[in-house]
């Protein structure tokens, strides 16, 4: 009994981490169809910048989150600004840019912050493990579960229920009738290009301190993020929300039962499967494009 | 007279020929052209400054260019100084190929030093056993070669776990679960350390191996918690140590009642993760920075002035080090025109030196190094404390867990 409550927190606690990392990845594929391949270095770049926070200045970590949110969503915004905008009718070349701007991302933190691996501290009230219903669940990833569901919470708000938001939906929906409107299009794709930055950028200073910090660690992240975003159906909350579920609690079984090697082997293989018989995912959206 | 392509493939093939009968030297290896011209030794510097494992092997990279530079500084090789010429072939084994043939046919290297991973060692073997010349490889591996163009400085297994895998049953108790990185280093000292833990009475109550560069252990944890295994052996490499210590730790374990034992994890991923993650658990390797002896304290120091007071020394920078020594070792017992990679290779073969870690001597029969194994717990300050070491020096045995295979003088024999 034990190990089974255990495995199912486990994969919640996949879940989250993948839910987080997509998240961002969502709202701009979602939302402006821009696919960004830069987007597991908006979580690098995160990660980094908890670490020259809390090294250089000793941040404390709450506070580098707050302050990475808006450093990373800035780092977003100079890209969509400087790049992506001018591509909004060439998705291939979005893809060839950002591509590229990763790289680019990549070799600069090689070059400043020195190819060595980081180190993030956890924060010490979160360093142990509580027990719950009689198993040690790890402090740290509860929060990390709890912060995920804030931000989706925050996300689902800030895209249904503020005037950005409707904004947002409208360019969503048709980009030039919404001009026509007097939306300022080209202002709404640039702050959700840089929300969804900040957010990947989030996700990588909540993962730096449970896994390690290297200038290539994104490119794990990007991967998942999109299988998530595939299987969930884009531009939509929910499907993102389940299929994060789905393959985080999958992945932990799996890996439970089987190894971690198959296990991973085992899900792509059934987001083959699935992509084969429902292209646009679980769950698809009623947008007409 | 027009150009058709037969015609030009004609001529170009009777120039070629008139030039191969006009110029000999070009054509016949070794001849005239000595391997150590004017005043100067050439050798290859291969270790990969970009890509996936530059962080360890640029550590490899300086301890290489330390040791040539304090023998220049001490008059060479018999007055000749040592010229490295620097490749970096990216963490890619199709580069190091690609290199490994420059620095022996353009350059002219008389021995190449490099690589830490198998799969880039593997990559250049065929080179250096093609052209007759010397690859020296300071990395740890899982043993099962037996090249003759290779010199190994690094620990095979019998020699990481022979006494280890004793002193963990003895001390922490029978019950193992393996788990490494999912590729063939991990997969061959499981085999060494099964076999151990057969002779021993021990048991395996778990083998499980992971993606390289996997961060994610929730399952592995579970399974830990499910199998209460007493020691925890460990091949894990990279990344992965470091996301495999913070889990575990998170997860409320604690390294007195169920420790790591692990091959891997040296000071460089301690300095990653944070001592306080690794405190307490346990590694088995030739060399550890703490060690305690005048080499060791000579090479520290001489490598933090070099690099910063944060650098680190680690079990393979060490044989980085000391195989330079070797080399020169060698190359000294040489005229200068005798010096070729195979007169090298035999003139190795039996050397001893004082290298950080002890004496090592070089097996003349199959190539690698005697060592000295030591059993070492991680402290909270990021350091190795060496609880045991072996009482002498421990023979290279490459095909340990291949009853009836050797590598002798004149390769494998028994396979």
């Amino acid at each position: 009994m034990d190990i089974v409550l255990g495995q199912l927190f486990t994969g919640l606690s996949i879940g989250s981490i993948l839910l987080l990392v997509a998240l961002g990845l969502a709202i701009i594929y979602g939302s402006m169809g821009v696919i960004n391949l830069a987007h597991g270095e908006f979580v690098m770049l995160g990660a980094y910048s908890t670490w020259l926070l809390q090294s250089a200045f000793g941040l404390p970590f709450l506070a580098c989150l707050v302050l990475v949110f808006f450093m990373v969503a800035f780092a977003g915004w100079v890209v969509e600004r400087g790049v992506v905008r001018f591509l909004y009718y060439r998705p291939l070349d979005t893809i060839l840019a950002t591509w590229g701007i990763g790289i680019i991302l990549q070799q600069a933190v090689r070059l400043s912050a020195g190819a060595e691996l980081r180190y993030v501290q956890t924060p010490e009230a979160l360093a142990g493990s509580i027990d719950l219903l009689g198993i040690a669940i790890p402090s740290y990833r509860l929060f990390i579960l709890a912060v995920t569901a804030g931000l989706l919470l925050l996300t689902w708000f800030l895209v249904q229920h503020t005037e950005f938001g409707m904004k947002l939906r409208a360019v969503t929906q048709n980009r030039e009738m919404a001009s026509c409107y007097g939306i300022n299009s080209s202002r709404v794709f640039s702050l959700t290009f840089a929300f969804g930055s900040g957010l990947a950028g989030l996700a990588g200073a909540l993962v730096a301190p449970i896994k390690s910090v290297a200038p290539d660690m994104g490119t794990n992240f990007v991967v998942d993020a999109f299988m998530v975003v595939v299987v969930g159906g884009v531009g939509s909350l929910l499907g993102t929300v389940a299929s994060s579920g789905i393959l985080g609690g999958s992945t932990a079984g799996l890996a439970f039962l089987l190894n971690d090697t198959l296990a991973k082997a085992l899900v792509f293989l059934a987001v083959v499967v699935l992509i084969r018989f429902r292209p646009r995912g679980l769950f698809v959206d009623r947008v007409r494009r | 007279m027009t150009i058709t392509r037969r015609s030009f493939i004609k001529s170009t093939a009777i120039a070629g020929a008139a030039g191969a009968v006009g110029f000999p030297h070009i054509w016949i290896k070794d001849s005239g052209l000595a391997w150590a011209a004017g005043n100067e030794i050439k050798v290859g510097v291969l270790f990969s400054l970009t890509g996936t494992t530059a962080v360890v092997e640029k550590s490899l990279h300086n301890a290489t260019l330390m040791a040539i530079d304090e023998i220049n500084k001490a008059g060479g090789i018999n007055g000749m100084k040592i010229t490295p010429v620097v490749e970096d072939p990216a963490s890619d084994p199709a580069t190091f190929a690609d290199k490994a043939n420059k620095l022996v046919l353009n350059d002219r290297c008389v021995s190449v030093f490099g690589s830490y991973t198998s799969a880039s060692r593997k990559a250049v073997l065929p080179v250096f056993e093609k052209r007759k010349n010397l690859y020296w490889y300071p990395t740890l591996y899982e043993g099962r070669e037996c090249s003759k163009d290779v010199m190994y400085t690094g620990a095979v297994p019998n020699q990481q776990q022979k006494d280890f895998i004793p002193w963990l049953v003895k001390n922490h108790g029978k019950k193992f679960y393996l788990i490494g990185s999912n590729y063939i280093y991990p997969k061959e000292e499981n085999n060494v350390c099964k076999i151990l833990l057969q002779q021993l009475g021990g048991e395996v109550v778990g083998e499980e191996y992971v993606p390289l560069g996997h961060s994610e252990f929730g399952s592995v944890l579970n399974k830990f918690r499910e199998t209460k295994p007493d020691v925890i052996f460990s091949t894990v490499v990279g990344d992965s140590v470091i996301a495999l210590h913070k889990q575990y730790k998170a997860a409320g374990f604690t390294p007195d009642k169920m420790p790591m034992a692990s091959l891997t994890t040296s000071e460089v991923e301690i300095a990653a993760m944070g001592g306080e993650y690794a405190a307490g658990h346990y590694t088995s390797a030739p060399y550890f920075m703490s060690h305690q002896s005048p080499e060791n304290q000579k090479f520290v120091e001489n490598y933090q002035k070099r690099y910063g007071k944060d650098a680190v020394t680690h079990f393979v920078s060490e044989p980085a080090y000391f195989q330079i020594y070797l080399f020169r070792q060698a190359v000294e017992k040489l005229g200068k025109g005798d010096i070729t990679p195979i007169n090298i290779r035999d003139a190795a073969g039996g050397l001893e030196i004082m290298a950080p870690q002890g004496r090592v001597k070089v097996d003349p029969d199959n190539l690698h190094c005697y060592l000295w194994p030591k059993i070492a717990q991680a402290q909270a300050d990021g350091q190795f404390k060496v609880i045991e070491q072996s009482a002498e020096w421990v023979k290279p045995e490459p095909y340990w867990a291949y009853p009836g295979q050797s590598c002798t003088k004149d390769g494998l024999k028994g396979a």
